[in-house]
């Protein structure tokens, strides 16, 4: 099998059974992404496969031929963090940060897809996302952070949102 | 997780006759698998064939792909101006992460979250036939009140193919000998009866490769669920409805229920109590009336009776307004 994580080229011959999740944690030592529920409940182990946030738990490394797969790793390094991860260290965005790298993936998912548009649950019009602290909330919500650090999540989140709209406008 | 074969289709018709369990956004299947409730000798992956595009029928209704990704499909532009009530049944549903997996195809297959379809050591008639079914008689919170049997409670947990059954949504499947079929979802689902492991009328290897949306039914559209959280449940109770009013009478109305059955439930009964009358009080509560006239809880979901009858009421107070 070949995979392209965190623009690496990498080959691994693996059991079908084995989840993405798990090729990356026991075969190539991406420890970053967690197993919370290993049920697609908590998103802890949550990735961006072909730039799309999915829960690596749920579905096979097998089926991942050739796909671009970004993890935690991926997105910054100690030295040259990412927004979204400074972010969350300013806003105290977690405590024990076991969620932490499936929240941040999830956020750079989510902030994507408002970008494309999409509309949530919390949309009151469909058409015009007024990106606000609900749509933050419904968006997230395949995140469950066991110490409630919500407040501070959604905090950074919007920090990180209010900036890129900024660059944008 | 017991061990499988593993083949990637590279066509419908090799997919079709390849002998194995079809697995697409897998979300459901693999957690099934994990816990053993799904054991199957092969998987066949379907997630690469050519069915992700959503086209425009020259009846003025919409062609959906079986691959396409329930976000993916919530979003389209066409469907948030044609068919509201479609995007906001998926956007009530899953997660984000979920959403960008799951299928349009594989959500209207969903199995049931009865608790003891999940455990293994229970007895329940739709993992093994014959088992009992232990939620008559046990924790039944989120079970079904309309349609059941004395072998199973289960419902159906779906959001889009509620609204899929309120728009009349039809079914494109193709065989293992190349036949297609076009399946109204009204004759696609089954009750439990005394075979609650048949869900649906799909053969051995026939596959569901499109979904067509017919033009899109007058009316303002409105879907609602009930729910023990504000996002991410499953529906307690769910009404998905496109209702019409000309001159200050019912000109026409669809409405689907979820949460309450082991298929998207839809009442002509419910209709015909609306359809040619002025929205009143006394007019909605004939429809509620007309809704619960067979229904029947079993201890833990005798609140759903009541939770059915507020809700559609409101609803319809709403969608008519």
């Amino acid at each position: 099998m070949h995979f392209t994580i965190n623009g690496k080229p990498h080959e691994a011959e693996v059991d079908v059974r084995t989840s993405l999740l798990d090729l990356c944690r026991e075969h190539l030592g991406l420890t970053g992404s967690k197993k919370g529920c290993d049920h697609g409940q908590c998103g802890a182990c949550t990735m961006l496969v072909n730039g799309r946030r999915i829960n690596s738990c749920l579905t096979l490394a097998v089926m991942h031929q050739d796909d671009e797969i970004v993890t935690i790793e991926g997105l910054g390094t100690p030295e040259n963090l990412h927004p979204l991860q400074s972010a969350f260290v300013r806003h105290d965005g977690y405590q024990c940060g076991y969620c932490t790298p499936g929240q941040i993936c999830s956020a750079v998912g989510m902030l994507d897809e408002v970008k494309k548009g999409w509309p949530s649950h919390a949309s009151a019009d469909l058409n015009t996302v007024a990106f606000d602290d609900a749509e933050i909330s419904e968006r997230m919500s395949g995140n469950i952070c066991r110490c409630a650090a919500y407040p501070n999540i959604v905090d950074a989140i919007r920090e990180v949102a209010d900036a890129d709209a900024k660059v944008d406008a | 997780m017991k061990t499988f074969d593993y083949a990637r289709a590279g066509s419908v018709a090799e997919a079709t006759q390849a002998g194995g369990r079809f697995i697409a956004g897998g979300t459901n299947l693999l957690d099934l698998m994990k816990l053993q409730v799904e054991t199957p000798d092969k998987l066949v992956d379907i997630s690469r064939l050519d069915l992700n595009t959503i086209d425009e029928r020259e009846d003025g209704g919409l062609t959906i792909g079986a691959l396409v990704p329930n976000s993916d499909l919530a979003a389209d532009p066409r469907v948030i101006a044609k068919y509201e009530v479609l995007s906001r049944a998926l956007l009530a549903g899953a997660s984000g992460q979920l959403r960008n997996k799951a299928t349009t195809g594989g959500n209207l297959l969903q199995r049931t979250r009865c608790y003891y379809f999940y455990d293994t050591a229970a007895g329940c008639n739709k993992r093994e036939p014959g088992s009992g079914c232990e939620a008559i008689g046990g924790f039944n919170r989120i079970h079904a009140i309309l349609g059941t049997s004395e072998h199973c409670i289960a419902t159906h947990p779906g959001d889009m193919p509620v609204a899929m059954r309120a728009l009349d949504a039809v079914i494109v499947t193709q065989k293992a000998d190349g036949d297609k079929r076009r399946l109204p979802i009204g004759d696609f689902y089954r009750l439990p009866g005394d075979t609650p492991h048949i869900e649906n009328v799909l053969e051995a290897g026939e596959l569901i490769t499109h979904v067509e949306l017919p033009a899109p039914p007058a009316g303002r559209h409105l879907y609602r669920k009930v729910r023990d959280r504000a996002s991410y449940a499953f529906a307690l109770f769910s009404v998905a409805a496109v209702v019409s009013v000309e001159n200050g009478t019912i000109a026409s109305a669809s409405l689907a229920f979820g949460g309450v059955a082991h298929m998207p439930w839809r009442d002509p009964g419910v209709e015909a109590a609306l359809v040619g009358n002025a929205p009143s009080e006394a007019v909605f509560a004939a429809a509620a009336d007309a809704l619960l006239a067979d229904a029947k809880g079993f201890g833990s979901n005798d609140f759903k009776l009541p939770l059915a009858r507020r809700t559609l009421i409101a609803c319809l107070r709403e969608v008519t307004q």
